[in-house]
């Protein structure tokens, strides 16, 4: 495993016998890991686990969230190939999965160092590799900031999945199964759509509301997804999980901007300022909004309101880590988004109950 | 949500004594509550009956009670205090139900105190098994099908419709005791009939078996807000049917997928809301079908418990802290997480290591004691160990447990496989030895169903023992020893573990709270002991007592953690080493830093080439540091303090013979013997009755009186031959002293600094010689002892002090015969259990007085009061026994120590204190009723005597036939019962039948030894008080009188002493404050 500043850690080869590069990242939770690398939003990523046991319980058909594996490659501090009655081996599937992944390498230490370096690109290489050769493969590697990686996991043609509730339209920048699963078991009829669709295109299929998902990479690259967005907001209801929060909030006008090293794990506190309730959420994102004022971090636990294009924004979410916007509802037109993931998977349920409220916000809208 | 600024004065009531399933963990939790409630400028009042606490220290709170954990006497601390609110969940077991009674008994209305924390309703919902059930159900939740009995009959019939196997369980008794497992027909009605037998409401729970289900357990916490967070999640390896607290178990679980953890999750949640804990944190323990990941939930603990501080030590969350500003109005988001500072409590730790909390047992103390586990707790203490790999934590849990009896796998592995069936406290060893046997893992798990993913994990550490590389070995967790290299082989391979730290979130922050462990890792990029936060301040090392166990327990920890607070009084940085989860010691609060690591040589070593210490503390932790002791110094640590040859000097009988002859002490004729032969021979020389025992035992291990050479022969041949072969090799060399009849037995501490030497306390015994030190109630200040005798023992306590070059605190135990002749039996130069006794008895905290001397202070800078100056109040220690844990032993007293715990009474006068003392001890003597006799002939006069002040109490006498006689001569009317021999109706028919509310029985010679055998053992069942000394007798016929003449007073340490609390800090910020980052 090689980092971009040359930083190295030998370990042991036990996935797919190739070599990947990508940005380096980590992520904190203690279970899920193979909902996280089917995650299309690790698109382009490099999977730290900083639980040092993963594959402990096997793989299984239903605990993926796309149909296969998006993070380049994986780095652990001990990888398990158990295989449970009834599931598969973690490192056989990642083989299959022609996924490489390294066991061994102090990941605690590595971690600390994108802690204070900050997430950089890097990649795993076979060992004879000669290190140069390895480096400006990494060189080579596109930086996440201004990476269009929507692109690469959004779908070719519209899909449907039945249901006899409101029309949802989602524009598909790489959606979890678990959003899906979420929305199809409240009665709604979803539609993904690719992520070049026209607003045109979208409203042409009269949606009672536009989904924005979540996805891979810098939602500012995305200006073509934004403008899109921009020309939806106010005609119908948009709502949106992670980078589609990111890409609503560019729409009306809003900035995002990029994490030191990003929010990823299952155990993020988020007060909703709405009830003052605390939830423990799952997290995935590198990218945050920019909050009222130009702060990025914010010192108020208050829903305070401040301007968009398209009239008041009123925060409805934060982060108690580092206080960054974790979700805001439009005022003026309907809207709202949340940066973090509330449909699990992997993590905790605490906050299904935004599903809910989605609904009811149809219903009213 | 604010702090409540309605409330000024808040009780907390402690757990008392240790005892099998309440440990030093409630110290651990009340220190903490204590801390940060005077930090937030409330009184706190706190009453606790176990002097062996850090929480009962003068400075933990405003006012501190030592006083018994009986409604009666808290109510009186109420009613004196007047405090707003009572906190009662941080006591354990106890505390939860005195509160429970204080309320059901008006006391809290009448004196209007809130219980905050749990409320009544909750606390009813959570314990009441019934309730509880209900209001599961009602929640949507499943539990084990059951049926309530309160007779045989419905009994027979609730076996039809649960079958078997199914399990026992006794309403309303602590720590499941009397309830068990049902397999058979036969165990069936023996555990039923022992269930309505244990049950205050003959009332016994029978419960549809999970054996066999993964057993899991949550951390829950909520606050005001209803805000809810998971700590930890607990996987115990050891599946359904072992007690938790008997099971090795893992944090965070290993086995569950996301989606089958966030079940659990999301049913922990619900029943900490259903159950309806209004703040702090609770335990709720499920059980989880492998195959089907069906679940039904086991029980639910609302207060801080074992497992919490297993789970606070285990993230760095620290539980019982925060559950304190809960219960005061605080919200969690309001709290900072002291680990990052930046961060507020209201989150999920996540942790990037594994734990792993293994149980240490004490069934060689009971060898008539049935030793297989069930759903009642045995153990007696346990120890925990951190690594980056199940592995490594498993295999540094394993050696930290320090073991003294060595497992014997049988040679035949069918025999093996089928002894591993049934669980036992060598499970782990007959596992490992099972593989090397070649034995697959599918079949283990069909014998023990233990998840295969463990097994798995075994298996690959067994593979290693075979061949692998010696890093390979030592990632895996290996000692140099297990990985076959020398110390200097490994260094010279250039393997050195790195330290890491515990710090809640996986590194995503930065760790401000000093707290590590080791790990071997690949070669890396971090420096090797890069996150260890070394200041430019000396440090010194204290040696934790690693795992309690019966001989060695919280009194040690008591120690190590003065010993802690002086180092940082006089400007050192103190460094704690220990591996024990449930203490004050391994808070991170208590030293600047802690690792949590094994205490052996290698371990230990570790830490000393990465602090390079000042210097190394070892007479503080008990028998464990000094057992490591000589290699440390020899491996050039500098040892401060005593000097570890005079650890020799006193240990070894020659050496320690010979000084005392030089300066003209007697002690008891004594022999060596190298040879069950030799031994017969100097058996003669010495003369009977004689004391046998292994040389280097720390509580009388394996020791027992012999009156005859018979005695001796079985001696040998039951305990030496009958023990492991590589056990017989250390049992030798073999003790043999001249066993003193009627002697009593004198405990004395004593502080030195090299040139002078000072007696804290010599605290005769209520009983007489014979019964270990530790097991006897003993007396301050030693009223029975004349002042020229006095003197005699404070001279000979100095010279001894002196000659073994002393520096900081020796125990000496002297055996005084017929008031003139001293002999002297051991001295230990080091901290003794009693030392937190007589600190709290005198007002003087010797632990730390000693940790100064050993810093280079002198005994004339203390300014300590004179000698002995008799405090104007008595103060009794009276020892805990766990015979009820344990079914089939002995519950008689001898030269071998079995006592958990102890506590303490005090009071202006001796019987006061007695009473206290054995209220404390919870086996209150009775105000009347009828007392049975029965005495060995020597015992007899003092036994008539004894008769008539009973009667004169009013109390029935009954007695056996030869007892009988002797009194009625005396003209005090006594009733005779039967011997056990001579047909019923006989005396354990009238103890079953409740007619028998006070026992004293004195045994003769070794024959009756085993006599009475069944008597007490009725009364331990019954919870009758049994007394087996005349001395212990008298005493508790003047406490009866005493106890009945006034309602004994109350007085705070602070009052007895004269004291004020230390100032504490100012408050600290309300809400955690906004992150540096981003
Ligand atoms: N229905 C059951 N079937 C099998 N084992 C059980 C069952 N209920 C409890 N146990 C075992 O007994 C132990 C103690 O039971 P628990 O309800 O936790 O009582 P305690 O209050 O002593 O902790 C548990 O840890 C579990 O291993
Ligand atoms: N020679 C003796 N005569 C009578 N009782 C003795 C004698 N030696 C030891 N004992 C009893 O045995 C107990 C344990 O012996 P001790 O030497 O203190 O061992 P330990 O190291 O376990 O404290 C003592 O407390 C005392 O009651
Ligand atoms: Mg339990
Ligand atoms: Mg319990």
């Amino acid at each position: 495993m090689l980092l971009e500043d040359g930083t190295r850690l030998d370990g042991e080869a036990v996935g797919a016998e190739r070599h990947a590069t990508g940005e380096v990242v980590f992520n904190t939770a203690m279970t899920g890991y193979q909902e996280a690398v089917t995650d299309p939003s690790y698109n382009g990523q490099i999977l730290t686990f900083t639980y040092p046991l993963i594959g402990n319980y096997g793989v299984t058909a239903e605990a993926v969230e796309s149909d296969h594996v998006h993070a380049r490659a994986v780095l652990m501090r001990e990888a398990v190939n158990e295989r449970p009655q009834g599931g598969g081996g973690w490192l056989d599937w990642l083989r299959a999965e022609g996924i490489p992944a390294v066991s061994g390498i102090d990941t605690r230490a590595l971690v600390r160092h994108l802690r204070d370096r900050g997430a950089m690109r890097g990649g795993v290489f076979p060992g004879d590799l000669p290190e140069a050769q390895a480096h400006e493969l990494i060189e080579a590697e596109p930086s996440m900031v201004g990476q269009d990686l929507a692109a690469a996991v959004t779908p070719d043609a519209p899909i449907t999945i039945e249901g006899d509730g409101p029309n949802v339209v989602a524009i598909d920048t790489g959606i979890k199964s678990s959003i899906v699963r979420n929305l199809s078991e409240r009665g709604c009829r979803l539609t993904l759509m690719p992520c070049s669709s026209s607003g045109q295109e979208v409203l042409s299929r009269n949606p009672d509301a536009v989904f924005l998902a979540n996805g891979p990479g810098d939602p500012a690259a995305l200006g073509h997804v934004v403008g899109t967005v921009r020309e939806l907001v106010g005609k119908v209801p948009v709502f949106g999980i992670c980078l589609g929060h990111q890409l609503l909030c560019r729409a009306v006008g809003l900035e995002t901007f990029k994490l030191p090293f990003g929010h990823r794990g299952a155990n993020h506190p988020v007060k909703d300022l709405s009830t003052g309730r605390i939830e423990i959420t799952a997290q995935n994102h590198g990218f945050a909004v920019v909050g009222p004022g130009g702060d990025r971090t914010l010192d108020t636990d208050e829903p305070v309101r401040w301007e968009t294009d398209f009239g008041a924004a009123e925060l409805s979410h934060l982060n108690l880590y580092d206080r960054t916007v974790e979700g805001l509802v439009l005022h003026d037109v309907c809207g709202a988004g949340v940066q973090y993931h509330p449909e699990a998977g992997p993590g905790p349920h605490d906050s299904l109950y935004l599903f809910d409220r989605f609904m009811e916000m149809l219903a009213h809208a | 949500m604010p702090r409540r600024d309605d409330l000024e004065k808040i009780l907390i009531v402690g757990s008392g004594p240790i005892v099998i399933g309440q440990a030093a963990e409630f110290d651990y939790s009340g220190v903490q509550a204590c801390k940060v409630l005077l930090e937030e400028g409330y009184e706190i009042v706190l009453v606790n009956s176990n002097p062996a606490t850090i929480m009962t220290d003068p400075e933990f709170a405003t006012s501190t009670y030592i006083e018994p954990l009986t409604p009666d006497s808290v109510a009186a601390v109420i009613e004196k205090e007047r405090p707003q609110a009572l906190l009662g969940t941080l006591g354990g077991q106890t505390a939860l139900n005195l509160a429970k009674a204080l309320y059901e008994d008006g006391t809290l209305d009448r004196f209007g105190v809130e219980l905050i924390g749990a409320d009544y309703d909750a606390i009813l919902r959570a314990e009441d098994r019934e309730i509880f059930r209900q209001t599961m159900t009602d929640a949507g939740l499943r539990v084990p099908r059951s049926a309530i009995v309160t007779s045989m009959a419905d009994a027979d019939r609730g076996i039809q419709d649960l079958g078997l196997p199914l399990i026992v369980r006794p309403a309303f008794t602590l720590g499941g005791h009397g309830g068990g497992i049902a397999r058979t027909r036969g165990e069936f009605h023996e555990r039923v009939s022992e269930g309505l037998n244990a049950s205050p409401i003959h009332q016994v729970l029978l419960e549809e078996s999970v054996l066999g289900w993964g057993e899991f357990e949550l951390e829950v916490m909520r606050d005001r807000n209803d805000n809810v967070v998971i700590v930890c999640s607990i996987e115990n390896i050891d599946p359904m049917g072992v007690h938790t607290g008997d099971s090795v178990t893992v944090a965070p679980q290993q086995t569950l997928s996301d989606r089958q953890y966030q079940v659990l999750r999301d049913q922990a949640i619900t029943v900490i809301r259903a159950v309806g804990v209004e703040t702090g944190g609770s335990n709720v323990q499920f059980a989880v079908e492998p195959s089907s990941g069906e679940v039904v939930v086991i029980e639910m603990n609302p207060r801080v418990s074992r497992s919490s501080a297993l789970a606070s030590k285990a993230t760095g969350f620290p539980i019982a802290k925060i559950a304190a500003r809960l219960a005061v109005g605080y919200a969690l988001e309001e709290i900072p997480n002291d680990i990052t500072r930046v961060t507020p409590a209201s989150f999920e730790p996540t942790i990037d290591y594994a734990v792993v909390k293994i149980p240490r047992f004490a069934f060689e103390k009971f060898p008539d004691a049935e030793g297989s586990l069930t759903t009642q707790m045995k153990s007696v203490g346990e120890a925990m160990a951190i690594g980056r790999t199940f592995k490594q934590a498993f295999m540094k849990a394993m050696r930290s447990r320090e073991l003294d009896a060595v497992v014997e796998p049988p040679a035949d592995t069918e025999q093996l496989l089928t002894r591993l069936e049934l669980p036992y406290s060598d499970r782990y060893e007959l596992l490992f030895e099972a593989l090397r046997r070649g034995t697959g893992v599918e079949e283990l798990h069909a014998r023990t169903s233990i998840n295969p993913w463990f097994l798995g994990q075994f298996e690959q550490l067994v593979a290693a023992e075979r061949d692998g590389e010696l890093a390979h070995r030592k990632q895996l967790g290996f000692s140099d020893e297990q990985a076959g290299v020398s110390r200097e082989q490994r260094i010279a391979e250039g393997l050195r573990p790195d330290f890491k730290s515990v710090d809640t979130c996986a590194a995503e922050f930065e760790a401000q709270t000093p707290y590590y462990y080791s790990s071997y890792e690949r070669p890396s990029i971090s420096a090797r002991g890069a996150e260890v936060r070394r200041g430019s301040k000396p440090s010194v090392v204290i040696l934790g007592s690693g795992p309690n166990r019966i001989g060695q327990g919280i009194e040690f920890d008591y120690c190590c953690v003065h010993a802690a607070m002086t180092a940082r009084e006089l400007g050192r940085d103190a460094v704690m080493v220990n591996c024990n989860p449930e203490t004050v010691s391994t808070d991170y609060d208590t030293s600047d830093r802690l690792y949590f690591e094994p205490l052996t040589v290698e371990d230990v070593l570790e830490v000393v080439e990465l602090e390079q210490p000042e210097g190394m503390v070892v007479q503080f932790g008990g028998q464990t540091p000094l057992r490591i002791a000589r290699s440390l110094e020899q491996a050039g640590v500098r040892l401060l303090g005593t000097p570890v040859d005079s650890i020799d000097l006193a240990e070894d009988r020659g050496r320690f013979g010979a000084m005392l002859k030089k300066l003209g002490i007697q002690h008891p004729p004594y022999a060596v013997a190298h040879s069950a032969q030799e031994a017969v021979e100097q058996a003669k020389q010495v003369g009977f009755p004689l004391l046998v025992r292994p040389s280097y035992v720390l509580g009388g291990r394996a020791m027992e009186i012999c009156y005859s050479d018979d005695d001796l022969a079985s001696y040998l041949e039951r305990v030496i031959a009958g023990a492991g072969k590589s056990v017989r090799e250390e049992m030798y060399p073999l003790l043999l002293d001249r066993f003193l009849e009627n002697a009593v037995e004198i405990d004395v501490d004593a502080l030195a600094d090299g040139e002078q030497a000072y007696v804290a306390g010599n605290m005769p015994p209520v009983e007489e010689a014979g019964v270990h030190s530790g097991d006897s109630a003993c007396v301050l200040p030693p009223l029975s002892i004349g002042s020229d005798m006095l003197e005699q023992i404070r001279a000979q306590t100095k010279a001894l002090a002196l000659e073994l070059g002393v520096i900081g605190l020796l125990n000496v135990q002297f055996a005084l015969v017929d008031n003139d002749r001293l002999y002297v039996i051991e001295a230990n130069p080091r901290a003794s259990r009693t030392v937190p006794f007589v600190s709290k008895a005198i007002g003087i905290p010797l632990a730390k007085v000693a940790c100064r001397l050993i810093l280079g202070q002198r005994l004339s800078d203390q300014q300590l009061p004179p000698e002995e100056e008799t405090p104007g109040h008595v103060s009794v220690k009276e020892a805990v026994l766990p015979f009820q844990r344990f079914h089939g032993s002995d519950s008689l007293l001898g030269p071998e120590m079995k006592s958990t715990g102890e506590v303490m009474g005090i009071a202006d006068d001796f019987p006061t204190a007695f009473a206290k003392s054995q209220a404390a001890a919870g086996v209150a003597l009775p105000h009347e009723g009828s007392v049975f006799i029965s005495v060995c002939d020597t015992d007899k006069p003092a036994a008539t005597q004894l008769a008539a002040r009973m009667h004169e109490l009013g109390f029935r006498i009954l007695a056996t036939s030869g007892t009988a006689q002797a009194i009625s001569h005396m003209g005090v009317p006594v009733q005779k019962l039967n011997k056990i021999g001579e047909g019923s109706p006989h005396v354990v028919d009238c103890i079953l039948a409740g007619d028998v509310d006070l026992l004293i029985n004195t045994p003769v010679g070794i024959s009756a030894r085993a006599d009475g055998w069944e008597i007490r053992r009725a009364t331990v069942e019954h919870g009758i008080p049994c007394i087996t000394t005349m001395a212990g007798a008298s005493a508790a016929a003047g406490a009866i009188a005493a106890a009945r003449a006034s309602r004994p007073q109350v007085r705070s340490l602070q009052e007895l002493h004269g004291l004020r609390p230390e100032p504490q800090p100012s408050k600290p910020k309300r809400r955690a404050p906004k992150p540096a980052k981003a």
